[in-house]
């Protein structure tokens, strides 16, 4: 009878940060617990104590380098609510909005096809060596540029609306800094047909995908849950900047609806574990057990009634008509549903680019200062909370975050269990594709574990195989 | 058609001596070469593929763990192509991706600034950066002289 193992994937490869997976197989080689570990300690709630609230908008774009703008657009939201506004200006919100929309475009674009693709057309266990982007480009050169020129127009809108690529100006307390002069936008709109094309043909290898591997997709991390999201006040359309939560249960029974998020703490609680520094969040009236809940592209196809743009619009219908109108559980469903958001993000930016409320000059509202904020977004991963408190010199005392990877955190640590358990339970040789199958499940959440603890460091690219007692039986190198 | 020298300067100047990169790049840029485009930027990505793709040579600068001179200057001799992450981009790899992508014939080097305080959460170079950074920018406008007289030189 074997020993039992402990097998630990570090860092998991291709996701944003640092995380690893450990899995204990027992005597028999069964699996008996497997969990994500994020090892790095986000000390950002921490920071920010004493700095000027105006500065919050620009400091917490240094939370992450790879979503920056939705830091930056979730703590200009609470600061309105510090400078006294409920209501911005027109043209600032469309800036925001248009500056949100080419935020979330360029980061699901990165994520299906360069950091997910190479798994869904290569297959979970091809080769290490092949199963990378480069291989796709090879192959088909065209897709991947048009990847990234795609990614390139999305950071265009966001230099144009922030000011810069990473780490913008342009919201503040209140309102913009900028409008969208002529020329910006001609430029942008002269390309807006050929990224709504090209959004579709995304599109439509997602959708395929997914329904050419059906059973697959069905089986695969793939489990009932609780759903959250903000949705647009009054219709439950989708809504990526503002709205009101919803959520909704594995059945699609509504849990909560028409929430206004400044009383999300009455709603959440986060639960801590000591092998983390992620903590766990669970909807308090539900308790831990049965309360957690998920985020992102296909929650949100999950909790949205519909799309208010037509061409996602018609794509949400078919995505839920596969589950006859319940919500759709299967994690490998997410990138489907991501792609949606793509052509969803690019019909909002053409809508606003025909905007005349671009090119306004009223950009800053004004009010009552008040001594509590909080700001919600959906980002590209999921729903963002940013929550503040400011004391009388106007310097933050209180900070809390929950970012999407945090709301996610239950569900990607039942996905990384039901991966493992169904895929290497009773192996007597644990091979590097089938650990990769392990990753495919938490890269289908496009985790950003950097924006989840605050990375620091960086460890290195290994796969361990130890036995009960600590010892060191096998040892791989990626890319070694 | 592709011409000229593109500098990136990459780093994050809010991590110490990691923002060596940016310095060099903002110095450079100051002293409006001609024939020399400078980028300035947190990380590598890929859409700095394209503009690699426009330019004839393209220098890499970056802080250096393992530099045990000021600086080293290095040819890329083989584009890279094996891994890619979106926040882990290597001057190997986005050379690759020009080739690959868009066809590009850019040559590519790194410039390694050597640093000695990277953890902490601070804007500000060391003294060795600062001195690494004399001697890179020295280099580079010697290097740049050379190219356009079609000398050979090396860091």
């Amino acid at each position: 009878m074997a020993e039992p193992r402990l097998i630990e994937i570090s860092p998991v490869t291709r996701v944003e940060g640092h995380g690893k997976v450990t899995i204990h197989l027992n005597r028999d080689n069964e699996v008996e617990e497997a969990r994500l570990h994020v090892v790095e300690f986000r000390g950002f709630e921490r920071f920010i104590h004493g700095r000027f609230y105006w500065e919050v908008p620009v400091i917490v774009q240094r939370l992450c380098g790879i979503c920056p703008v939705s830091h930056h657009l979730a703590g200009a939201k609470a600061m309105d609510q510090i400078a006294g506004v409920d209501v911005l200006p027109p043209t600032a919100e469309k800036m925001r909005r248009l500056m949100h929309y080419g935020q979330v475009m360029q980061s699901h674009v990165l994520h299906f096809f360069h950091l997910a693709a190479p798994d869904l057309l290569f297959g979970f266990e091809a080769p290490a060596a092949r199963r990378n982007i480069f291989e796709i480009l090879r192959e088909q050169p065209e897709l991947g540029r048009r990847a990234v020129l795609m990614r390139q127009f999305g950071q265009e809108i966001i230099e144009a609306t922030a000011g810069k690529k990473i780490h913008g100006t342009g919201a503040i307390p209140g309102g913009i800094n900028r409008n969208l002069p002529i020329d910006v936008r001609d430029r942008l709109l002269a390309r807006i047909g050929e990224m709504t094309a090209w959004a579709q043909e995304a599109l439509a290898i997602a959708r395929n995908y997914t329904l050419d591997h059906a059973a697959l997709v069905a089986d695969f991390g793939s489990f009932p849950s609780n759903h959250m999201s903000l949705v647009r006040e009054g219709d439950g359309a989708l809504d990526l900047y503002h709205g009101r939560l919803r959520a909704i249960d594995a059945e699609g029974g509504s849990l909560f609806d028409g929430v206004d998020y400044c009383d999300y703490h009455k709603l959440l609680v986060e639960d801590v574990r000591s092998w983390s520094y992620m903590k766990f969040p669970f909807i308090r009236e539900l308790g831990p057990e049965s309360g957690w809940y998920r985020v992102g592209p296909l929650s949100r196809m999950n909790t949205a009634r519909f799309i208010d743009t037509p061409l996602a619009n018609a794509a949400h219908r078919e995505l839920r008509a596969v589950t006859g109108g319940a919500p759709n559980n299967a994690t490998l469903a997410s990138h489907w549903a991501r792609m949606i958001e793509v052509v969803h993000c690019v019909e909002k930016i053409h809508a606003l680019l025909i905007d005349p409320d671009l090119q306004g000059t009223d950009l800053v509202a004004t009010g009552e200062r008040r001594c509590e904020g909080i700001g919600v977004i959906e980002a590209p991963r999921g729903n963002l909370i940013h929550h503040y408190r400011v004391d009388e010199n106007d310097q933050i005392t209180f900070c809390n975050l929950i970012v999407s990877t945090t709301h996610n955190n239950e569900g990607m640590n039942r996905a990384v269990k039901d991966v493992a358990v169904k895929h290497l339970s009773g192996r007597e040789k644990i091979t590097e594709g089938m650990l990769n199958q392990v990753e495919v499940a938490i890269r289908a959440y496009d985790p950003c574990l950097s924006c989840a603890t605050h990375a620091l460091g960086q460890m290195p690219l290994a796969v361990e195989l130890l036995d009960a007692s600590g010892q060191l039986v096998d040892r791989a190198t990626r890319g070694a | 058609m592709a011409a000229g020298t593109l500098l990136i300067g990459y780093g994050n100047p809010g991590r110490g001596d990691d923002g060596l990169g940016p310095a060099l790049a903002r110095r450079i840029a100051a002293r409006e070469l001609p024939g020399v485009t400078v980028e300035i930027d947190y990380q590598l990505t890929v859409e700095h593929a394209l503009l690699i793709a426009s330019a004839a040579t393209v220098v890499f600068a970056d802080a250096a763990l393992d530099a045990d001179q000021p600086f080293y200057f290095r040819a890329i001799e083989e584009a890279g192509g094996q891994s890619l992450g979106s926040h882990s981009v290597s001057p190997p790899d986005a050379l690759a991706l020009a080739r690959l992508l868009f066809g590009a014939r850019t040559r590519g080097f790194v410039l390694g600034l050597r640093g000695a305080c990277f953890g902490e959460m601070a804007e500000g170079l060391s003294p060795t950066a600062l001195r690494s950074l004399a001697a890179a920018e020295s280099f580079f406008l010697g290097w740049h002289e050379a190219e356009g007289q079609g000398l050979p030189i090396s860091g």
